[in-house]
């Protein structure tokens, strides 16, 4: 996919809780490139003396439309902190569409077909995939649910957090399929974490297809574990630190089967089989 | 329109600006946002005769206006490079060099060798100076007669242009770069990344896989500058020089230090068109202070 730096408008910019921000951006000049869930962009920060590098944020929606694409901002160093404070006006300097995405049903269909060598792989129509995501990881779910939907596919969200704070945009979500909920206190869904939820029991009459997950990495490893006792298919999408976000500077590897490789290049979505989970 | 060609030993640049090892992966990731044809130079990541894998993640860590890494030359070796990214590499339309790096001056030499039957190749830069890696890497460069015996090894198997980068981890960088001149370098380039290291506070521990990095960016300028300028008065042959470099204004403050031509690092990753951007700034200045050639520039903060 051709990448592009971009000027782009801040059109909008809300707070779902303190800390927190959603980032509606538009590009004045035209329509937004092709994007796909799960990639990411890079940011350059321009009002923090003390942020050097770009900071690269996932996709959290991309509304073509109204010719917006939507970046989910948790404030955890000085660099997120400037872009959650940003003015309706502003312009952010923005490298995209970077990294692979999570493999959509099309595509997918294909490597099950492969690797299981069947004839007999069961339709899109009827699949029902199930979307795991933690604290600011959900951010890339939503578009992602989105586009499954688009895709003849039913999205099934597993969603969790500390508490019921932590777990934003639960209305938009709604939108595009069930939602399921996990806080560590209880004070929202179901009290534990997201591999603890009911769900998982209640899925075994009826399977789910695929599993796309995207948190903490401790989160991401127990889904994946989860995923192989069940034989379901499954990626994750790894934030692990970068710099260039282009495969240039080798800062962002994972260690995996086929050695140390670029999370921003190779990634940042992985099918966990290429993971040493 | 000024003249922007300059040459270091036998190879001819368009303009002075090339992209530094390690920052610019092969050219071909930055293909989308810069002109590749519009670049002086590329030199593409450090190569090793066999494959590395690089140090543990994490690699990286922001600071006052840089960054540490401590990537360790994660490489697929040099045959790899030959079979697999040499052919996509010819015909872009600028010159490519290749950063050799190793564990013994046989083992530079041979992966040397390799790279010299490359014919789209002209010129390698020879890392001496990685701050990353146990063994080889900067052991030799931080030391007039370590520098000398790997160079005096690759020169022997290496006929074409041969630049040498030099670590700035030492007390006399002109020193080691009269003894690599000695040996018949044909240019060297400077800096690589100053050691140093971060440390977490919240976790209290070193932010960095092996505790240190090399530090570059904005915050070593100041440092690369200064020793561009005494390696100038040092050695005869050509200096390229790098060190947080940005635009082209500071493109221009290390030619006039004494520099034939630069290379731009870290900046790829905070604007990865910088470097065209550097080649028109250049091109600019020139035309704005009436210079016909860039090579009128070469040093010419040391005079007068």
């Amino acid at each position: 996919m051709r990448k592009y730096i971009l000027d782009l408008r801040l059109r909008s910019i809300s707070h779902p809780r303190p800390g927190y921000a959603v980032l509606r951006l538009t590009d004045p000049q035209g329509a937004l490139p092709p994007m796909q869930a799960g990639q990411f962009v890079e940011v350059r920060v321009d009002d923090s003396p003390t942020t050097f590098l770009r900071r690269p944020i996932s996709i959290n929606f991309v509304d073509r439309q109204a010719n917006e694409l939507w970046l989910l901002v948790h404030a955890i160093g000085a660099g997120t902190e400037a872009l959650t404070t940003l003015h309706e006006g502003a312009t952010l300097n923005v490298v995209l569409p970077l990294g692979n995405g999570f493999t959509m049903p099309a595509q997918s269909g294909q490597v099950e077909k492969a690797m299981k060598d069947a004839t007999n792989v069961a339709s899109a129509k009827a699949e029902r995939w199930l979307l795991v995501g933690g604290g600011v990881g959900t951010a890339p779910l939503l578009y992602l649910g989105q586009q499954l939907v688009e895709a003849g596919v039913e999205p099934v969200f597993l969603l969790g957090g500390r508490s019921a704070a932590d777990l934003l945009q639960l209305d938009l979500f709604e939108r595009y399929g069930q939602v399921f909920l996990t806080t560590e206190d209880g004070s929202a869904g179901e009290r534990g974490f997201v591999t603890q939820h009911s769900i998982w029991d209640a899925s075994a009459a009826q399977p789910f297809a695929r599993i796309c997950t995207c948190g903490p990495k401790p989160m991401m490893v127990a889904v994946a574990r989860m995923a192989r006792e069940r034989g379901i298919a499954c990626e994750a999408s790894l934030e692990n630190m970068m710099a260039c976000g282009l495969g240039a500077c080798l800062c962002c590897v994972e260690d995996t089967v086929d050695g140390n490789l670029c999370v921003c290049k190779e990634g940042p979505v992985f099918n966990i089989e290429k993971l040493k989970w | 329109m000024a003249d922007l060609r300059t040459t270091i030993g036998a190879l001819q640049l368009k303009n002075p600006v090339m992209t530094a090892s390690g920052t610019f992966g092969y050219g071909l990731e930055f293909a989308d946002f810069v002109d590749l044809s519009r670049l002086g130079g590329i030199i593409v990541k450090g190569t090793t005769l066999e494959p590395r894998q690089g140090n543990a993640y994490p690699r990286m860590a922001e600071t006052a206006q840089g960054m540490l890494n401590c990537v360790g030359l994660q490489n697929k070796g040099v045959d790899y490079f030959c079979q697999s990214i040499y052919p996509q590499l010819r015909g872009l339309g600028t010159a490519v060099l290749v950063n050799v790096s190793g564990n013994s001056p046989e083992n530079y030499a041979e992966c040397a060798r390799r790279i010299a039957a490359l014919d789209d190749i002209p010129a390698i830069e020879l890392n001496i100076s990685c701050p990353n890696v146990k063994q080889g890497g900067m052991a030799f460069g931080v030391t007039p007669e370590g520098a000398a015996s790997v160079v005096k090894a690759v020169r022997a198997a290496y006929p074409k242009t041969l630049i040498v980068k030099l670590s700035p981890n030492v007390t006399s960088i002109a020193d080691i770069a009269r003894a690599v001149e000695a040996e018949g370098a044909d240019a060297v380039s400077l800096i690589n990344t100053l050691m140093g290291m971060a440390i977490d506070a919240e976790r209290r521990r070193p932010v960095l896989s092996i505790g240190t990095g090399g530090l570059s960016g904005p915050a070593v300028k100041p440092v690369a500058l200064r020793m561009v300028w005494q390696v100038f008065d040092a050695v005869k042959i050509p200096i390229v020089g790098l060190g947080g470099i940005m635009n082209a204004t500071d493109a221009i403050e290390f030619i006039l230090a004494g520099a034939t031509a630069i290379e731009i690092g870290t900046a790829n990753f905070i604007d990865p068109a910088v470097t065209e951007k550097v080649v028109e700034g250049i091109e600019a200045y020139l035309e704005r202070h009436h210079f016909g050639s860039i090579r009128e520039l070469i040093g010419a903060a040391h005079c007068g």
